[in-house]
Formats: structure tokens, C-alpha cells, sequence
């Protein structure tokens, strides 16, 4: 367990104040860029500065000393002060009652010999103050259920479920991209900088009992401990998703060994086997971790590996059957009931298998009525949609040309993105209705997001995947979640 | 690091569940004949002792021995093969055991996460394949599973060239036995079974080497 109480992750996630030391007038600082970050966010609580130079920063009376402050009225300092004078700072912010501290300043443990005494001295005071201090040498914490963007850098990330924990700052920053992007949002996120007094475990085992969070994402490269890695990542695994990315995962060869086992042991190969055993859904890349994560948020669970395709576009259908026949996910053949009751909403050219091919057969009602036939069959436990957005791209370029709206044109265009939009909608009525997961992918999807089918899909709350091969990926990490949980019941 | 005889690290490892064939370990050419006999031909005759890890870069191993004559001019070649480096040595006798697949599961202190378990393919290219899967002691018997699942060469645990399919339960006993024997004894620091020849789908550890602190 986290030797820091939660109250302490309170004030750092949900402070009621928060005190900006080291305001800056210059918008390049950091003590400026994280004051403006905060208001600019729209932080409902008070925000307060501190600076050698007092005066009036973006609206915000600007103190020299903290013990002009009130007291009992802010929970976190965000300290952008040189190094040596955080001490002293800190010191001052614990008799306010301030129980975080995010230091986004350097100088610490990266900094040779000095730094490192003062990172030691740093988290005994912590410590002894009884106050959780995150970094140094970190970019922020954002917390959009609070309207917390402390933080020296962009961008902020639309609230949701990922609670988000990095060795390095900038991943923190590529993962909310990502959340902007997809619209699947953040519920936490912190840049553990040097992590001296508050490692990536501990942000996770918060996340783990923390409401606003479903599914915790985290980037680490070195594991001090290993064993307590495992126990502590294991313990939140149990409770919700933990997705994992590590950096310098190819650094460590094989070393010579006595044995042909030792010789086999690499720190990947082993650093592997522990994700596995901890029940840690492991990805190789950043996107693939955050569409993992952005799945577990949105998508539930399959109860089994039975994945049907369900594609107008019938080159897709066959590449995304060989991505799931390469995948421990089952292309599984439709049951001949199923295949009956499809054969009476489709006319003869259809695919009658897996996947299903509409080969371009449908007419107004035939994609939902379709949809809800597959994910509502007994024996599919997942599905992949197709093909959406495709006649919403005509429409667009309809729209504008030089013959919109004439010709009959802006009915077709509206026609088409109304159809869109619905399809996404079934998408994810029938997913929600059946509790299975329903995933939809084209790259339309960042071609053009403002397309109705991709809008309609993110306005539902989920991803739409930017490729099949990308979706099914998603989706076996869900699977295999799934299998781990279920070889593990009672 | 020390290693233990293949004698005693089977001892060892059989001491936490880890099933080995019938052998007979002996100090003479009778006795290793009279061994065979009991056994059954053919044999394999192995020259052991605690100075000896790799016996078969040595040429101490002689495999197929078919009959009496075979076995007594083996067990002389290899006796008279020791080194005085080697210290004690003495002859095993095994059941000559065949299969097509050869599987490698073994014992490993990592110095991030401690004492590890692996399972992987074995025979001569197996670390040139390096299909394997660790897991960190202890593994339950569904880690254990998983760990089977997690090699790539799943063909070659399903039916294979007119053998059965491994016997999944056998295999996971082998690891969880490892498992209980580095969590039962802290001085191992090393193992490894190799290879665990696939008898009948029944993986079977047919030589073990068990590394112990100095």
C-alpha cells in the first residue's frame, strides 16, 4: 500500500485552493504557463500566487510572502521555484494547510550529487510535514473532474475514465492528446517526474479505489522493486484494468548463465511474464496503450472469444478476418440460425459467413436491423463494425462542390450523414443493450472526424478505431483481460 | 555458482513434486548392468558427480545401450573417462525414453523480480527459438496454464507426428513443482530441466541440473 493517505491524493486530485509559488510575469515561464493553465482551464476554486515580485498576474494578486495567505483554504502548491528555496517554501504551505505539493522544478535527482541530497532532503520533509510531494522535476497534474489543469504544458483533456501515471511527462501529454483526439476522456493524470517521494505504484493504487477512474494507464521505465511492483500492480489489476507501457524494454540482453534457463531470461522476457501474472494488460506502443485504455473505458468485457465482422466494404472485411484469425480471438462461423435470420433481411449476394458482407445490399434499415441480429445472438461475443462513413464521405464532397445543393443534392447529403449517424448510434445502443462489445473502425475517423459516422461515434461516448487491424487489437486486449479474470473466479 | 550432480538435483527437485523416471544410480559396471536388466534395455548410461555440469559436451552421456555387452563396455569407457577434477563420480542408469518434441522448463533468479519460473521449447535450437514464457515464483496452477498458452509453437503441443497432445496437467505439475521448490528452498539459484523429453504426451525430465549458492 501507498504510505500516503488518500486525503493526500484528495488535495493533490480535488483541492479546494491552489497556491501557484514562483508566479512569473514572462508568458514563457513556467510560473506563468502553469498560473494560466490553472484559470484558463476554468478551476472553480481559488488560485492564489506567490512571487519575490508581488503585484497583480492574470487577474490573480500576486503575494511575496505565503504567510499573507489564508489559512485552511488551499490544499495544493504547485511549486515552480529554484530548487533551494523549496524548503523553506514547503514549510510555510504545510502551516496553511496545504497538504500536496507538485514540484515541476528541476534541479533534484537528475542534477548530480547536490540535487540528490536535496531530493533526499525533499521527501523527508514530506515526510515529516505529512505532505504528499509529487515530482520534482514533473509537468503537472490535471484532474478534469475537478477543472485542474496545473500543469506547464498542454494539452487539457476532456473528462472521463483513464487515470493516467508517467515516468515522463511527455507521455502524460501524447496520452491526453490522444483523449482530445478520441474524445474518451481522463480522469487523472500526473507526471511522476523523478517520483522521489511518490512512485507510479502509489498513483495507481489510488486510482485503483478512486471513483472518477475505470481503467488506470501508466508509461514506466525503470522498476526499483520489482517484487513490490508486481504485488502492488497486481493488487490494482484485480480491481480495474491496468494498462502498461515500458519504455527500454529492448535495453536488457540475455546475460551469460550456467544455465540454458538463465541464458533464455531476458529482463523483457520476464519483465512479460510478470504483466501476465499480474493480470496487466501490456502494449507495445503509446497509441496502442491509450486505444487499450480508451477501450476498457468505453467497451465492456467479452464473456468469450466469438467475434463476428460486420462490413460493407468487403476488403476490409477479409483483411480484419486475418488480423482475428492471427489473434486469440475466434472468426467464429455464424450459427446456421443466425445465417436463416440474416438470409431474411438480405437479398442472395450476401457473404452468408463470417464476416458478414453486405456486398452492398443494404437499403434504409437494414444495417441496424442486422446489427441487432448478430449482437444479439447467444452465441457472438463481440463485434466489429465496418464501412461507416462511407456515403457521409460522398456527402461531404457533395456538399462542396459546385453543384450542392441542386441536382438533388443536399437530400442525398443529408440522407446519407442522417444514415451515418445512426449506425454509430445502433453501434452502441445494441453494445450497451447486450453488455458486448461493439467496435467500429475506418480511418475516416482522423480523415475526417467531423464525418457523421466517426462524429456520431465519439458523441456515443467511444472510439471510433482509426483502422480494423487497430480495433481488433483493442479488442483482444479486452479478451484476454476477460480470460485472465475468468481462469481466476472462485 | 555451484552446481549439484544430476543425481541430487533430481533428488531435490522430486522432494516438491517434480516427477522423474525411474533411474538407478551405481558405482560399478556390474551394478550398472545389473541396473539395465531391471530397467529394461535399452538404457542410457550417464557418467554423474558434483563437479560435472555439461556431460554431454564431455561425452559422458551413451544413449540406446540395447543389451548387457552394450551396457558393460559403456559404463567402462565412462568410468575410465573421470577426471580427478570431477571428485566422486558415479554411473545413472535411465530408461532410454524417446519423443519427437523436446521441451526446456527451468529456474532463474532475475535481478529485478527474483526467483522466476520458465517454460520453453526445447531441443538443440532452443535458444536460437527462444519461445519461452517466465512467470515469477510462486505460479498457481493457473498461472501455470497460462504459461503454456503463452508459447508461440502451440502445434507442437497439440497432436504431433502420431503422438498425442501433451498432457497439459503433467506439464503444469512440472512447473508448479519447480515453483514449490525454489519457494521451499532458498539456496537454489538456478535450474534447469532439459530436456523434458515428451514421452506419450507425457513431458518427462530426463536430465535436471540445480544451481545453489555458493
Amino acid at each position: 500500500m501507498s504510505r500516503h493517505p488518500v486525503e493526500a491524493f484528495r488535495a493533490l486530485f480535488e483541492p479546494r485552493g491552489v497556491l501557484v509559488a514562483g508566479v512569473s510575469t514572462h508568458p514563457g515561464k513556467f510560473g506563468f504557463v502553469s498560473l494560466h493553465n490553472i484559470l484558463a482551464s476554468g478551476y472553480e476554486g481559488k488560485v492564489f500566487g506567490t512571487s519575490r515580485e508581488p503585484g497583480e498576474v492574470l487577474g490573480v494578486p500576486i503575494v511575496a510572502s505565503i504567510d499573507e495567505l489564508p489559512d485552511g483554504e488551499i490544499d495544493l502548491v504547485f511549486v515552480c521555484t529554484p530548487a533551494p528555496a523549496n524548503a523553506d517554501l514547503l514549510r510555510a504551505c504545510a502551516k496553511k494547510g496545504i497538504r500536496a505539493a507538485f514540484v515541476a522544478s528541476a534541479g533534484y535527482g537528475e542534477a548530480g550529487e547536490e540535487g540528490q541530497r536535496m531530493q533526499h532532503e525533499l521527501v523527508a520533509l514530506g515526510d515529516e510535514l505529512g505532505m504528499l510531494v509529487a515530482g520534482p522535476n514533473g509537468q503537472g497534474v490535471v484532474s478534469p473532474p475537478a477543472r485542474l489543469c496545473a500543469q506547464i504544458v498542454a494539452p487539457y483533456p476532456p473528462a472521463g475514465g483513464i487515470g493516467i501515471a508517467s515516468q515522463s511527462g511527455n507521455f502524460v501529454s501524447s496520452f491526453m492528446n490522444y483523449a482530445v483526439q478520441t474524445g474518451v476522456g481522463v480522469s487523472r493524470a500526473v507526471s511522476a517526474g523523478n517520483a522521489a517521494a511518490v512512485s507510479i505504484p502509489d498513483y495507481l493504487d489510488f486510482y485503483a479505489d478512486d471513483v472518477a477512474t475505470e481503467v488506470a494507464l501508466a508509461y514506466v521505465e525503470g522498476v526499483p522493486d520489482g517484487r513490490g511492483f508486481f504485488e502492488r500492480t497486481r493488487a490494482v489489476a484485480q480491481r480495474k484494468p491496468l494498462v502498461l507501457v515500458k519504455g527500454g524494454a529492448t535495453a536488457g540482453g540475455q546475460r551469460a548463465a550456467a544455465s540454458h534457463t538463465g541464458s533464455l531470461a531476458s529482463d523483457d522476457r520476464v519483465f512479460d511474464g510478470m504483466c501476465r501474472q499480474a493480470g496487466i494488460t501490456r502494449t507495445a506502443t503509446i497509441e496502442e496503450a491509450f486505444e487499450a485504455a480508451a477501450t476498457f473505458a468505453t467497451q465492456p468485457l467479452p464473456r468469450g472469444n466469438r467475434t463476428v465482422v460486420l462490413t460493407t466494404a468487403g476488403g476490409w472485411g477479409v483483411v480484419t478476418a486475418d488480423a482475428i484469425t492471427r489473434s486469440s480471438l475466434s472468426l467464429t462461423a455464424l450459427p446456421d440460425d443466425l445465417r436463416q435470420a440474416l438470409d431474411g433481411k438480405l437479398p442472395p449476394r450476401w457473404s452468408r459467413n463470417n464476416p458478414v458482407d453486405l456486398a452492398g445490399a443494404e437499403t434504409r434499415d437494414t444495417i441496424p436491423e442486422v446489427m441487432e441480429l448478430i449482437v444479439g445472438h447467444p452465441e457472438v461475443d463481440a463485434v466489429l463494425y465496418l464501412g461507416l462513413g462511407i456515403q457521409s464521405n460522398q456527402a461531404t464532397l457533395m456538399r462542396g462542390g459546385r453543384f450542392y445543393p441542386d441536382h438533388g443534392l443536399e437530400r442525398i447529403v443529408e440522407y446519407h450523414e442522417r444514415q451515418d449517424a445512426r449506425f454509430a448510434q445502433a453501434a452502441a445502443a445494441l453494445s450497451e443493450r447486450f453488455d458486448k462489445p461493439v467496435l467500429t473502425a475506418t480511418e475516416l475517423a482522423v480523415t475526417h472526424p467531423t464525418n457523421a459516422g466517426p462524429a456520431a461515434v465519439r458523441a456515443s461516448g467511444r472510439v471510433c478505431y482509426p483502422s480494423a487491424n487497430r480495433a481488433v487489437t483493442a479488442l483482444e486486449h479486452l479478451w484476454r483481460r476477460a480470460q485472465h479474470l475468468q481462469a481466476r473466479q472462485g | 555458482m555451484p552446481t549439484l550432480s544430476e543425481a541430487d538435483s533430481k533428488r531435490l527437485l522430486a522432494g516438491h513434486g517434480v516427477v522423474f523416471p525411474a533411474e538407478r544410480q551405481v558405482t560399478t559396471v556390474d551394478e550398472a548392468v545389473e541396473a539395465a536388466a531391471l530397467l529394461g534395455h535399452p538404457v542410457v548410461l550417464k557418467l554423474g558427480g558434483a563437479g560435472i555440469a555439461h556431460k554431454t559436451e564431455r561425452g559422458l552421456v551413451r544413449l540406446g545401450l540395447g543389451d548387457a555387452a552394450a551396457v558393460a563396455q559403456a559404463a567402462a569407457e565412462l568410468l575410465a573417462a573421470a577426471r580427478p577434477e570431477d571428485g566422486e563420480v558415479h554411473l545413472l542408469v535411465a530408461p532410454m525414453l524417446r519423443g519427437n518434441r523436446e521441451l526446456i522448463a527451468g529456474l532463474h533468479h532475475d535481478e529485478q523480480f527474483g526467483m522466476t519460473v520458465m517454460l520453453g521449447v526445447g531441443g538443440i535450437l532452443a535458444e536460437a527459438v527462444a519461445d519461452v514464457a517466465f512467470r515469477l515464483v510462486p505460479i498457481t496452477r493457473v498461472d501455470a496454464a497460462e504459461m503454456i498458452d503463452d508459447l508461440a509453437t502451440q502445434a507442437l503441443l497439440g497432436d504431433f507426428r502420431g503422438e498425442p497432445a501433451v498432457d497439459r496437467d503433467a506439464l503444469i505439475d512440472v512447473l508448479v513443482g519447480l515453483s514449490a521448490a525454489a519457494e521451499a528452498d532458498g539456496s537454489i539459484v538456478g535450474a534447469d530441466l532439459n530436456p523434458l523429453i515428451v514421452v506419450d504426451g507425457r513431458p518427462v525430465a530426463v536430465d535436471a541440473l540445480v544451481e545453489v549458492a555458493p
